[in-house]
C-alpha cells in the first residue's frame, strides 16, 4: 500500500503537504476553513505556552522521520472482547480486514462517504466541536487535521449499542504519515463504547469528535502501541449534554513522542466525565504528554483527571491539566491527580496542573506527586519472599491501578491489566 | 465580635482602630510636602540623573545605563492573568523626593521635616528612637524593630543605626551604602536578579532611586528585627526601589517591609526589586505586608505592583523564609522566589493574597532545588472576593543534581461572592528520582456551615466571613512576626469590608 497518498512530497510547508480532500460543497467550506485558521495560528513551536514541555517539531516537519515496525508476539488488543472490528492500514480503512460496518443501534458511514454526500447530518458536527476546542489554547495540528483527513468514521448512535466498536490502526509503512478523523454523534439515552488500538502510523495524527446527547453516555478505551519509533498527537474534542457521562481512558507505552489532548465541555447540567490515562515510558528517547482541558459551563457537573506516569531510563512524562469553571457553572465538582512514579534518575516528569475558577459554590482540587518507588513497601514485600524485581513490578502495576479503576467495564480493565504486567520487562 | 477574636489573638482596641475606619483605605491621606521632581518620562538623561543625585560612584551608572539598553529591547510581559490598561512609561516621573531632603539632607532625625515625621506616626511606624533611647520603659519582650523609611524615591531615615553599628550590622539606604561601602554594593548587587533578569526588573536597574541596604556579618545574630516602610506620596511618580540583603555564613536576621500610598485616581507604578544572598548555615526571614492603595470599588486608580524578589542559598544549610499578606495593589505580579543551591538549604514561602473589588493579583513563588537535600515548602492561602481574579503561579524544580530534594506545596483559594476568579497554576519540573514532591490545591467558597456557626452566636455576616477567613489564613499569619501578624489579621478584615450581602 502505498502510504504517499494524498500527501505533496515537494512541499515545504505543512500545510501544503497534505492534499486537501474534495467532497461536498458544505465539508469542502469546513475543510477550507480549518485550513485557513491553521494557517493564521501557524505551526506550533516549542515557544508556545502549551507546548512547554514537549517539542513539537517531530510532529510538524516534513517530510516525517522513519519510524521502524515493532513486531511481537502478541495478540491485537481486545481480541477477547464480543466487538466489532474495524482496521485502518497507515490510516487508511482496510475494509478486507475489517467487520462489516454494521452495529445494532448504531449507522457507520465512512468520512469519505459521509462528507460526499450533499445533505448529511454531520454538516453540523464536523470540524466544529474542534473549532470550538480552538478557544483559548489554540490547537493547530486539530485544525490540520479537519482540513485534510481524507479518512475516518462518521457514527451516529441512537440506541444502547450492546457491541463496543473496536478501531485498530496498524502502522505497515515506515515512512507513513497519517490524518484519521472520528466523528461520533451519540443521541439522547443512547450508550456506546469505542475501543481504538495501535500505533496507526509512523506519524499518526487523530481527531475524535464526540457529542453526547442528553442522559447519554460514551465510554471509550484506547492503547495506543508500543512501537518504539512512532510518533502521535490525538484530540479528543467532546460535548457533554444534560446527565451525560464520558468516560476516557488512554493508555500509553513507548513511542518517541506522543501528545493527548482531551478538550471537554459540559453544556448540560449533571453530567459526569472522566479523562484518565496510564503511561510507562522506557528510555531516553520517549516523551509522552497529556494535555486536558475541561470546562464547565453548567450546573452540578462532576468531572475527573486522572494521569498516572510510570518513567524510567530516561524517559519524561508530562501533564498539562485545567479545569476552567465559569461563572455561572456552580456545584461544580473538578478533580485532578497527575502522579509522576520515577524508576530511575534519569527520568523527568513534568506537570502543570491548572484551575481557573470563576464561580464560588464549587470544589476543585488538584494533586500532584513525584517521587520514586516507595522503599519501605520494597522492604516489606521483599521480606515476605518475594524477589526484589518481582516486588518492584507490584507496586508500578498497583501505582497504576489506579487509573485503569476509572474503566467502568471489568473485562475491558482487566485486559488493560494482563497487557501491562506482560510489558513489565520487556520493551 | 471583639470579644470573638481577641481570643485570637487580637488585641480589641486594634480591632477597634480598624473598625472605625468603616472599610475606607486607612492610608489614603497625602503629606502635603514640597516634592522636588526629575522631568517627567525616561530618558537616558533621567538615568543619569537619578546617579548624579544619589552622588554614585562611576560604575553604577555604567550598570544603569546597560540595563537602560537592554530594557528598551525589551517587550512587556503579557503572561500573567491580569489586565489593565497599557502602561506609559514616558508619563511617570522617575524621581521625586521631598524638597526638605534634597540640599542640605538632614544629619539627623531630628533634622528631618516634621511633615515627614508626622505621615509615618499616622502610619504607626515609629521613627522616632529618642522616646526609647531617653530611657521611656520598654515592657519587657517587647522587641525593638530598627526602620528605614522611603519616602517617594529617596529614604527619609534609619532608626536605631547606633545600636545596629556596634553589632557590625550595616543597615542604610542603599544610596548611602554607595558611598559608605561601595565595594559590598558592587559585589553583590544584580548577582542574584540580573540587571536584565525580566522587564520590570530591568527598568528597576536603570532607575532605582534608593531602598535598603544590610549586610550581617559573620556570626551575627541580628539584635533587632529590621523594617522598612515604603511610601509613595506624589502624583504621577514611579516607585523603584532596591533591597538587597546580605546574610554572611551563620548570621540571621528578620526583615519587616511595609507599604502604602494615597488615594489618587490615577494608577501609580510600582517596580522593586529585591536580592537576598544567604551563605552557609546563614538565616533570612523576610516578611512583607503590602498595602498599597488597591484602587477603588470601580478600578480606579491604586498601584500597580511589579515586584522581583528573589533569596539566593549560596551556602550548605542556608535558609530563607518569605512571609508576605498582600492585600493591597491593583494589580500584584510578584513571586518570591529561592535558589536552593547549598546542600541542605530551605525555603519556604507563606502568602496570603487577598483580592478584593477590582483587584488582580497574580503572585506565588519559585523553588529551585539545585543542591543535595534542599527542602521547600510553599503555603499559599488566596481569597478572592467582589470582581477580584487572584491568580497563584509557582514553581517547582528539582534539578538533576538535587539529590533527596523535597517539596511540598499546598495552594487553598476560597471564594467569596460569585462575580470573582480564583487561578492556580503550577508549574512541576522534576528531573531526579529521589527528589520528592507533592502539591496540593484546593478551590472552594466560605463554608456555609461556618458562617451559620459563627451567625448563630451573634456575629454579623460580615464578622463571621472575616473570623472564617482569618481561619483560613492562620497557617500563614503564624509564620509572620508578632506584631506585623496582628497588623495583619486585622487588615485581612479590613481588606474584604463589603464584600458580602
Amino acid at each position: 500500500m502505498n502510504s504517499l497518498i494524498g500527501k505533496n512530497e515537494i512541499s515545504d510547508t505543512l500545510a501544503d503537504f497534505f492534499i486537501q480532500p474534495n467532497g461536498a460543497t458544505w465539508a469542502n467550506n469546513i475543510r477550507s476553513e480549518a485550513l485557513v485558521a491553521f494557517n493564521d495560528f501557524g505551526v506550533p513551536t516549542k515557544r508556545d505556552e502549551y507546548w512547554k514541555y514537549t517539542n513539537p517539531q517531530k510532529l510538524t516537519m516534513i517530510p516525517t522521520e522513519p519510524a521502524a515496525l515493532f513486531s511481537n508476539d502478541e495478540p491485537p488488543m481486545f481480541e477477547s472482547i464480543d466487538r466489532v472490528k474495524i482496521v485502518f492500514v497507515d490510516g487508511i480503512l482496510d475494509l478486507s480486514q475489517s467487520d462489516d460496518l454494521i452495529l445494532e443501534g448504531a449507522t457507520i458511514e465512512t468520512l469519505v462517504d459521509a462528507t460526499s454526500k450533499d445533505i448529511h447530518w454531520a454538516k453540523d458536527l464536523f470540524g466544529s466541536l474542534e473549532k470550538n476546542g480552538q478557544k483559548p489554547v489554540k490547537r493547530p495540528l486539530a485544525a490540520l487535521n479537519t482540513a485534510m483527513a481524507a479518512e475516518g468514521l462518521v457514527i451516529r448512535i441512537t440506541d444502547k449499542c450492546k457491541k463496543p466498536l473496536a478501531i485498530r490502526y496498524i502502522h505497515n509503512s515506515e515512512t507513513s504519515d497519517a490524518l484519521v478523523h472520528n466523528i461520533i454523534k451519540i443521541e439522547s439515552n443512547a450508550q456506546f463504547t469505542l475501543l481504538e488500538s495501535g500505533a496507526g502510523a509512523a506519524r499518526f495524527n487523530s481527531v475524535l469528535e464526540v457529542d453526547v446527547a442528553d442522559n447519554a453516555d460514551f465510554h471509550h478505551v484506547r492503547t495506543q502501541g508500543r512501537d518504539h519509533e512512532r510518533k502521535t498527537v490525538t484530540h479528543i474534542f467532546g460535548r457533554l449534554g444534560k446527565e451525560s457521562i464520558f468516560k476516557s481512558f488512554t493508555m500509553t507505552v513507548n513511542g518517541t513522542l506522543t501528545r493527548n489532548d482531551a478538550v471537554l465541555e459540559f453544556t448540560g447540567d449533571n453530567a459526569r466525565a472522566t479523562v484518565a490515562g496510564a503511561t510507562a515510558g522506557d528510555g531516553e528517547s520517549f516523551h509522552h504528554d497529556d494535555t486536558v482541558f475541561i470546562t464547565h459551563d453548567a450546573v452540578n457537573c462532576e468531572s475527573r483527571q486522572v494521569f498516572k506516569k510510570v518513567l524510567r531510563n530516561g524517559a519524561t512524562g508530562v501533564f498539562q491539566g485545567k479545569i476552567l469553571v465559569k461563572a455561572d457553572a456552580q456545584k461544580t465538582d473538578g478533580y485532578q491527580i497527575s502522579q509522576g512514579l520515577l524508576l530511575d534518575d534519569n527520568s523527568n516528569f513534568l506537570a502543570k496542573p491548572e484551575l481557573e475558577i470563576y464561580a464560588d459554590d464549587v470544589a476543585c482540587s488538584h494533586g500532584s506527586t513525584v517521587g520514586a518507588i516507595d522503599e519501605d513497601a520494597i522492604f516489606y514485600l521483599v521480606s515476605r519472599g518475594v524477589p526484589r524485581k518481582q516486588a518492584q513490578d507490584m507496586l508500578v502495576l498497583a501505582f497504576l491501578a489506579e487509573a485503569i479503576d476509572e474503566i467502568d467495564s471489568n473485562d475491558l480493565a482487566d485486559d488493560i491489566n494482563d497487557r501491562l504486567a506482560a510489558w513489565m520487562n520487556r520493551r | 465580635m471583639t470579644d470573638m477574636i481577641a481570643k485570637d489573638g487580637v488585641e480589641a482596641e486594634t480591632v477597634e482602630a480598624v473598625k472605625s475606619l468603616s472599610g475606607k483605605y486607612k492610608y489614603g491621606f497625602s503629606t502635603d510636602v514640597e516634592i522636588e521632581y526629575a522631568p517627567l518620562g525616561l530618558s537616558e538623561d533621567i538615568v543619569r540623573l537619578i546617579s548624579e543625585k544619589n552622588d554614585e560612584p562611576e560604575w553604577m551608572l555604567e550598570w544603569r545605563l546597560q540595563a537602560f539598553e537592554r530594557w528598551k529591547q525589551m517587550k512587556e510581559p503579557d503572561w500573567a492573568m491580569v489586565d489593565y490598561p497599557k502602561i506609559d512609561f514616558q508619563d511617570i516621573y522617575y524621581y521625586a523626593r521631598p524638597k526638605s531632603m534634597s540640599e542640605d539632607k538632614p544629619k539627623s532625625l531630628d533634622e528631618v521635616d516634621p511633615k515627614l515625621l508626622e505621615t509615618y506616626e499616622k502610619l504607626g511606624i515609629p521613627l522616632k528612637e529618642q522616646a526609647l533611647l531617653a530611657g521611656v520603659e520598654v515592657p519587657d519582650g517587647d522587641r525593638k524593630v530598627a526602620v528605614d523609611a522611603v519616602f517617594d524615591s529617596v529614604s527619609v531615615g534609619t532608626t536605631f543605626q547606633k545600636e545596629l553599628k556596634n553589632a557590625g550590622v550595616i543597615f542604610m539606604s542603599i544610596s548611602e551604602a554607595l558611598k559608605e561601602h561601595p565595594d559590598l554594593v558592587k559585589k553583590y548587587i544584580g548577582s542574584v536578579v540580573p540587571q536584565s533578569d525580566n522587564f520590570y526588573a530591568t527598568l528597576n536597574s536603570a532607575v532605582f532611586s534608593d531602598g535598603s541596604f544590610v549586610y550581617i556579618p559573620e556570626g551575627v545574630k541580628c539584635p533587632m528585627e529590621l523594617s522598612t516602610y515604603f511610601r509613595i506620596n506624589a502624583e504621577n511618580t514611579g516607585q523603584f526601589e532596591r533591597t538587597l540583603i546580605i546574610a554572611e555564613k551563620g548570621s540571621s536576621v528578620s526583615y519587616l517591609e511595609g507599604c502604602t500610598a494615597p488615594q489618587r485616581d490615577v494608577a501609580q507604578l510600582h517596580a522593586a526589586v529585591v536580592e537576598l544572598v544567604i551563605q552557609e548555615d546563614a538565616e533570612i526571614k523576610y516578611s512583607t505586608v503590602q498595602n498599597w492603595y488597591p484602587g477603588d470599588e470601580n478600578g480606579k486608580g491604586g498601584i500597580y505592583n511589579f515586584v522581583t524578589k528573589r533569596a539566593d542559598c549560596r551556602g550548605d544549610r542556608a535558609k530563607v523564609m518569605w512571609t508576605q499578606v498582600e492585600t493591597g495593589s491593583a494589580v500584584t505580579w510578584k513571586y518570591p522566589s529561592c535558589i536552593l543551591r547549598g546542600n541542605e538549604s530551605q525555603g519556604e514561602f507563606y502568602s496570603i493574597a487577598i483580592a478584593n473589588n477590582m483587584q488582580q493579583a497574580d503572585t506565588g513563588t519559585k523553588m529551585i532545588h539545585l543542591g543535595k537535600n534542599t527542602k521547600s515548602r510553599i503555603v499559599s492561602k488566596g481569597i478572592s472576593a467582589g470582581k477580584a481574579q487572584n491568580t497563584y503561579r509557582g514553581l517547582v524544580s528539582m534539578h538533576p543534581k538535587a539529590e533527596n530534594a523535597r517539596n511540598y506545596t499546598q495552594c487553598d483559594s476560597l471564594l467569596i461572592g460569585d462575580k470573582c476568579g480564583a487561578h492556580t497554576v503550577p508549574y512541576i519540573e522534576v528531573k531526579n528520582n529521589t527528589a520528592r514532591v507533592e502539591h496540593e490545591a484546593t478551590t472552594s467558597k466560605v463554608d456555609d456551615d461556618q458562617l451559620f456557626y459563627c451567625r448563630q452566636r451573634g456575629m454579623d455576616e460580615e464578622e463571621a466571613v472575616a473570623l472564617v477567613v482569618n481561619g483560613f489564613c492562620k497557617e500563614v499569619l503564624q509564620a509572620l512576626p508578632m506584631e506585623f501578624a496582628m497588623e495583619a489579621q486585622a487588615l485581612v478584615a479590613i481588606s474584604l469590608e463589603g464584600s458580602v450581602g
